[in-house]
């Protein structure tokens, strides 16, 4: 006669779907992509051509007066922000034990981190370095008004 | 003189720094020092045994086989966790006292002995049996190559060596731990074994492969030199192919 042994072990109960995966993919994607993006950045600002003395005013305006630059920040941006973000949630995870405080911290995190995403896009697609109607002695000088 | 060459093996004082907890007297654990006499072929164990037996036999400690295969005897001597059973005092620096603690992220019981349960939990969590469909009528064969696939996990002993060096499983107990994750491995890459599915799908957890941080505290710690950052680092990949 054939015995019949019970289930030894019953599964786990999969309590939610869960990002870790999707988390730690990021990480591993996004870090060699900043790697690039912000040196990149660096060279072409601080050493390419005139180097830092180049660095002004005007040279912001003319760099986010370029959809290419203005693609690139974009994409510091979120990416830095995210994997900052995410960095310090799972540092926060690894060592707040209270769920209460883990809570309060991660939710701080993520309301500071989106708050920046949110006010850099909109600089990056809004800026004017000549806006109408502004005092003429605040404008730089290539400004058509001064 | 020959003989006598032979005869004598070099013998020193040594200061054991053990943390001491009794439960039914202490509230905290506590360090107490032995002075003992041992010699150059002796091991921790030895000098553990040499206070038990000698000066103070309500020393509690486990051990069972002595020599590096029950894995009864994992303690954390001077901040690493090894086997009391396979650390010689003559590697130690003997000038200095030797510090041994339990190992740490479980409860301690008394003296050297913690609470096992929460590890033994993790490695049931994972399933660590063969899980075939097929009717066992004759032997299942594998090739020399697929069972070479996960040689190396098989040599788990189960110390809790590794678990508890890991600086994640001290502050969040709910992980699974290199132990539970090592064992998985050892069934998933397993040619033989038809569960790796379920096991993938318990590992992706909240609590389970991503909360390693890749320390290597549980490479250094294991007495059996598993490779266990890299089995778990395997894990990750089979999961993010969905298949081993």
């Amino acid at each position: 006669m054939a015995v019949t042994i019970e289930t030894p072990n019953s599964p786990r109960t999969r309590k939610q779907a869960n990002w870790e995966k999707y988390g730690w993919l990021f990480m591993r994607l996004s870090g060699p992509l900043l790697v690039v993006l912000i040196f990149t950045h660096l060279i072409s600002n601080l050493v390419v051509g005139e180097g830092i003395k180049a660095i002004d005013f005007a040279f912001v305006a003319g760099k986010w007066a370029d959809p290419f630059w203005q693609g690139w920040d974009l994409a510091m941006l979120w990416l830095a922000l995210i994997h900052g973000t995410n960095g310090m949630r799972t540092i926060v995870n690894d060592y707040v034990e209270r769920a209460s405080i883990r809570k309060g911290l991660n939710v701080t995190l993520w309301a500071v981190g989106g708050l920046l995403i949110l006010l850099g896009t909109l600089v990056i697609f809004t800026f004017d370095p000549c806006p109408a109607g502004a005092a003429a002695e605040l404008l730089p000088s290539f400004c058509p008004a001064s | 003189m020959a003989e006598q060459a032979i005869a004598e093996v070099a013998s020193f004082h040594v200061t054991l720094m053990i943390r001491r907890f009794d439960p039914e007297v202490d509230s905290e654990p506590k360090w107490v020092d032995y002075d003992v006499e041992m010699f150059g072929t002796d091991r921790v164990l030895d000098a553990l045994h040499k206070v038990k037996w000698e000066i103070d036999g309500s020393l509690t400690f486990r051990r069972s086989c002595a020599h590096g295969v029950c894995g009864s005897d994992a303690m954390r001597i001077n901040g690493r966790n090894r086997l009391a059973c396979k650390t010689l005092i003559k590697d130690l620096d003997i000038s200095q006292p030797i510090y041994i603690e339990p190992i740490k992220g479980l409860p301690v019981e008394k003296d050297l002995i913690v609470d096992m349960n929460p590890f033994y939990q993790a490695y049931k969590d994972i399933n660590p049996f063969l899980m075939a469909s097929d009717n066992p009528t004759k032997e299942r064969l594998q090739s020399p190559e697929d069972r070479a696939r996960y040689d190396d996990t098989t040599k788990c002993i189960l110390c809790a060596a590794c678990t508890t060096s890991c600086p994640v499983f001290w502050t969040d107990g709910q992980y699974f731990g290199p132990a539970a994750i090592v064992n998985a491995h050892r069934f998933i890459f397993d040619s033989r074994d038809e569960g790796a599915q379920v096991r993938i799908d318990i590992l992706n957890d909240k609590e389970g492969v991503w909360r390693c941080r890749t320390t290597f505290n549980c490479t250094e710690a294991c007495p059996r030199g598993i490779e266990v950052t890299k089995a778990i680092a395997e894990v990750k990949q089979a999961i993010l192919r969905g298949r081993p």
